[in-house]
């Protein structure tokens, strides 16, 4: 048998099914890789709740489903007296009165929370740089980033420091990540998962969604947290349950490879990589066609309208009058607290989304930025419903580039922005897709992203299983297990 | 303040009240409604805006604004959607406050205003959900924020639902901006939708004020008077508003389009904000919820389910039941009254009724601080007591007497009469006796009267009813003294 801490979500139960190991076992194994982080995954741990709750479900006469699995949680998730910061100083020090859907529901399950994960700060960046606490580092490469905003939740189910964990993924920001690291990220249908107790960026984009070195978790892990919640007016009743993918081949299967996102702007390797997993595909039954989304180009710039001009509202919270950083040397009035507060808290990239999306939603602009951009928002869905109406699910690389190094892009937004060029159009459409490793490009992994149409997990699901076992991608980074 | 002369300006208003709808919990989140309880006692991470939660529609709240938009005449809207307005404030948690914008729930209705001096039409230009803000508690320096000490914020009625009703400028006086404030008032009472209290601030009233020349159809430049919370101030801030309009027009100034505060307390009118300084406010689709979509059968559910309204109550009374508009007005609410009411004018003459609930029976009970559907006086009692003195078997003073019996005792006033012997003496021979006692008994008056100094008839009558114990019928009395003077 592996060591405890190489084993995914599934060995681990079927460990502690056969009693080859313990929740404690697990526990330690991995509380022992969180405390050396010498990637800097880890924000906040809290060892003697997950050692308490470990012997909790080992002296349990029936283990819960998941009992005993250690799971990761992005700091994005608000956990009960755990800190929970978004990766901001604005939040700094501030312990939630309560835990969010999801993280509950995983909880009740019997997974135990081994630690809150590095992230850009309120979810906005694509290299987890935009953390006001830490620099992340790529298992696979220590000088390069695990890629973000859940780069930290990436990083540490890479890095073996958990099987899995949960991100949330807004324009990319678990399958960029999970493409970096060389892992399995999923990010369901938007209303999949609850949203509540997810710190908002962009309330109409953001979804939570599972990080796992395997398909299989990755859908066991998404079964546990799919579903209406009462708390989330937006999510969605989960008629069908998501269930273990078994497929072996992709008979029968149409799949789209999208034109727009294998051209210009894809680095060479990469390309090279999906090409060669398209030939799997081909390979094991399926049929491949060049399909376009011609508004797809658009993607970025109506992001970049509406995301941001969500986040303006969303972060408007943060006053530092009820919660989080507290201000006590402020000497003006209410607008300078104000200033001094959110001028002090927030990081540069904060501050630019939020002035970004005023500008777009200010009296006089509206009409032009944000109106205009949630038109362009449905040519983008209707694309993608066309093609759907063609392929049951489309192909292309999750990220144009494989890791950076760190520091390449923190100084020029607009190309970090470039790195969610493949995973932005998805999320406007509100649509699911999963990014899978499919090879390796100067030896850093390279992901490959399948989409497809709402509520079409399970047969995602399928098509990366079957896919994952053509490929047989060894997820562990070299010299770090 | 020198009188306007509406000959020659034609005053134009409209009005946004805002009611606090009678939910048990607030509009997003699940904490109870409260007035007056300890500070931030009803709160939750909803409502505190922490991080990462959100908002959930009330039920109840869409249901208490489709059946007010219905009682006033407005199309529910098959579609309708919550917007953020932005602005930072400490009594706003979220920093954006969740309100119906350019898609509200009610639309396009009319209402007919009933008045001692007839009816008037408004019509309803919408009616919106919105929650409320939390409320700010200023420490030091006379409890106003200027030269506060410090200030707290109290978050309890912060997501209170309200439901801003809009109306359209088709109001042209003060005395008709009241009539229709209080018409919509006992409206939304009798709906059960809101409490109504001006002074806890369950209902607040703004009014869009212009003036233009008489016989002019263009609308003036309009200001708008903030949060009136009494219908005196309401009247008053908007005459005030009249006159300072058609001050500044007479004297070959413009009105400058600005928000205003009235202040009963100097009848003075302030400004608090031009249109130059108005907020932007940002509004946007709350993507944290969805459209709200009700059910066509829900609506129509909601329709049939409609009482008769305090309008068509009244409407009905005064024309059916003769009543006058004031006593219609006074016993059309609340729902117990009007049912109270219907009980005994179905018994005996309506407007007997009308008198002796609006009335007596009121004073006697307030004193006791009862209602009279709560009270020992059933309706059959009260049409009762009004039939003894149909039949002259009661005196009004006696018959006040015996209400205030069977107010004591729940007994019937039939049984009240017969135990205390107060009937009317209806035994002629008995009236006779006294009437001649007492012109024996007062030889100056009685030859006064003899001469034909009539007046003193009410002399023997008062001394009549003395001497019964208040159980002479004075009309039988006054006859028998004429006839035994001589006078008839």
């Amino acid at each position: 048998m592996s060591a405890p801490h190489e084993l995914t979500a599934e060995q681990c139960l079927a460990a502690l099914r056969s009693g080859d190991t313990t929740a404690t076992d697990l526990v330690e194994a991995a509380l022992a890789r969180v405390e050396d982080d010498r990637w800097g995954s880890f924000l906040a741990h809290d060892a003697d709740r997950a050692r308490e709750r470990a012997r909790e479900i080992d002296a349990m006469p029936e283990r819960p489903p998941l009992g005993g699995v250690p799971i990761a949680i992005k700091d994005a998730l608000s956990t009960r007296d755990l800190p929970t910061t978004s990766g901001s100083k604005i939040l700094e020090g501030f312990r939630p009165v309560y835990t969010a859907t999801c993280v509950d529901r995983l909880e009740r399950a019997g997974a135990i929370v081994i630690g809150k994960t590095n992230m850009d700060e309120f979810a906005m960046g694509s290299s987890t740089e935009n953390s006001a606490y830490q620099v992340t580092r790529n298992p696979w490469d220590a000088e390069r980033v695990p890629g973000g905003s859940s780069g930290g939740s990436a990083a540490a189910v890479a890095a073996f420091q958990a099987p899995w964990a949960l991100g949330s993924d807004t324009g990319g920001s678990i399958r960029q990540p999970a493409a970096l690291c060389g892992i399995v990220g999923m990010k369901p249908t938007y209303g999949a998962v609850s949203r509540y107790g997810l710190i908002a960026f962009a309330s109409s984009l953001d979804q939570v969604g599972p990080f796992a070195r395997t398909v299989r978790d990755s859908a066991l892990l998404l079964s546990h947290i799919v579903g209406r919640d009462e708390m989330d007016s937006t999510s969605l009743d989960w008629a069908e349950p998501i269930r273990l993918p078994e497929a072996t081949d992709l008979r029968g299967v149409r799949v789209g490879v999208v034109e727009e996102l294998m051209g210009e702007g894809i680095e060479p390797g990469v390309r090279a990589a999906v090409e060669v997993a398209f030939d799997r595909v081909r390979d094991m039954g399926a049929t491949i066609e060049r399909v376009s989304l011609p508004t797809s180009g658009y993607g970025i710039a109506t992001y970049y309208l509406l995301a941001p001009a969500e986040c303006s509202a969303n972060l408007a919270r943060f006053d530092g009058i009820r919660y989080g950083a507290h201000l006590d040397d402020v000497a003006g009035d209410l607008l300078e607290h104000y200033e001094q507060v959110r001028g002090r808290g927030f990081g540069p990239e904060v501050k630019r989304r939020i002035m970004l999306g005023t500008f777009a939603l200010a009296s006089g602009y509206y009409d032009a930025y944000y109106v205009r951009a949630q038109k362009v928002r449905t040519l983008i869905r209707r694309d993608f419903e066309a093609a759907f109406a063609k392929v049951d699910y489309l192909m292309s690389p999750t990220s144009p580039t494989t890791a950076f190094p760190l520091g390449e892009r923190v100084s020029d937004p607009y190309s970090m922005y470039l790195s969610d060029v493949c995973t932005i159009p998805v999320s406007l459409a509100g649509i699911p897709a999963i990014s899978i490793p499919c090879g390796l490009s100067e030896g850093l992994p390279v992901g490959l992203q399948i989409a497809g149409p709402a509520f079409s997990e399970n047969g995602l699901f399928d098509v990366a299983y079957a896919l994952e076992q053509a490929l047989a991608f060894d997820p562990s980074p070299p010299g770090v297990a | 303040m020198s009188a306007v002369d509406l000959s020659r300006w034609e005053p134009v208003i409209g009005l946004e009240i805002h009611v606090q709808l009678l939910t048990r919990t607030k509009m997003f989140c699940g904490c109870a409604l409260s007035f007056g309880d300890a500070p931030n006692s009803h709160t939750c991470p909803v409502c505190l805006a922490h991080p990462g939660v959100l908002p959930v529609l009330n039920r109840e709240a869409v249901r208490l604004a489709i059946v007010t938009g219905l009682a006033l005449g407005c199309e529910i809207a098959p579609h309708s959607q919550f917007h953020r307005k932005n602005y930072f404030y400490p009594d706003l948690s979220k920093a954006y406050q969740i309100s119906q914008y350019d898609e509200p729930i009610c639309v396009g209705g009319h209402v007919s205003v009933l008045t001692p001096d007839g009816e008037f039409e408004v019509g309803i230009t919408r009616a919106h959900l919105e929650e409320d803000a939390a409320k700010l508690v200023h420490v030091g320096g006379g409890g106003r924020r200027a030269g506060a000490e410090s200030s707290g914020v109290d978050f309890n009625r912060g997501g209170t639902p309200l439901l801003e009703i809009v109306s359209e400028p088709d109001i042209r006086t003060s005395a008709q901006a009241g009539a229709f404030l209080r018409q919509l008032r006992s409206t939304l009472r009798r709906l059960g939708v809101s409490d109504c209290n001006m002074d806890e601030g369950s209902m607040r009233a703004d009014a869009n004020v212009s003036v233009r020349p008489a016989g002019s159809t263009e609308l003036g430049t309009k200001t708008e008077l903030k949060n009136m919370n009494s219908f005196r101030f309401l009247e008053r801030g908007v005459d005030a508003e009249i006159a300072r309009q058609v001050a500044i027009l007479e004297a070959g100034g413009a009105v400058t389009q600005e928000t205003l505060h009235y202040d009963p307390d100097l009848n003075e009118i302030h400004s608090l904000r031009s249109k130059e300084e108005a907020h932007d406010y940002r509004y946007f689709p709350e993507p944290d919820l969805v459209p709200v979509v009700p059910d066509r059968s829900w609506i129509e559910e909601l329709r049939a389910g409609l009482p008769e309204l305090p309008v068509d109550l009244r409407r009905r009374w005064v024309r059916d039941l003769g009543i006058s508009f004031e006593d219609a007005e006074v016993l059309s609410e609340p729902r117990e009254l009007v049912a109270y009411f219907e009980d005994v004018a179905g018994r005996v003459d309506a407007k007997a009724a009308a008198n002796w609930v609006r009335g007596e029976l009121r004073a006697q009970l307030r004193e006791l601080g009862q209602e009279p559907w709560e009270s020992r006086v059933t309706p059959a009692h009260l049409a009762e007591l009004i039939g003894l003195i149909d039949d002259r078997t009661l005196s009004v003073p006696l018959a006040k007497e015996v209400l205030a019996e069977v107010i004591a005792s729940g007994a019937a006033p039939a049984a009240v009469v017969e135990e205390k012997g107060l009937g009317q003496i209806s035994d002629e021979g008995a009236l006779v006796e006294i009437v001649e006692r007492l012109l024996a008994e007062n030889p100056d008056q009685a030859a006064q009267l003899r001469e034909g100094k009539d007046k003193l008839v009410g002399f023997f009558v008062g001394q009549a009813m003395k001497a019964s114990g208040g159980r002479a019928d004075p009309a039988r009395v006054g006859a028998l003294v004429r006839e035994k003077s001589g006078l008839s």
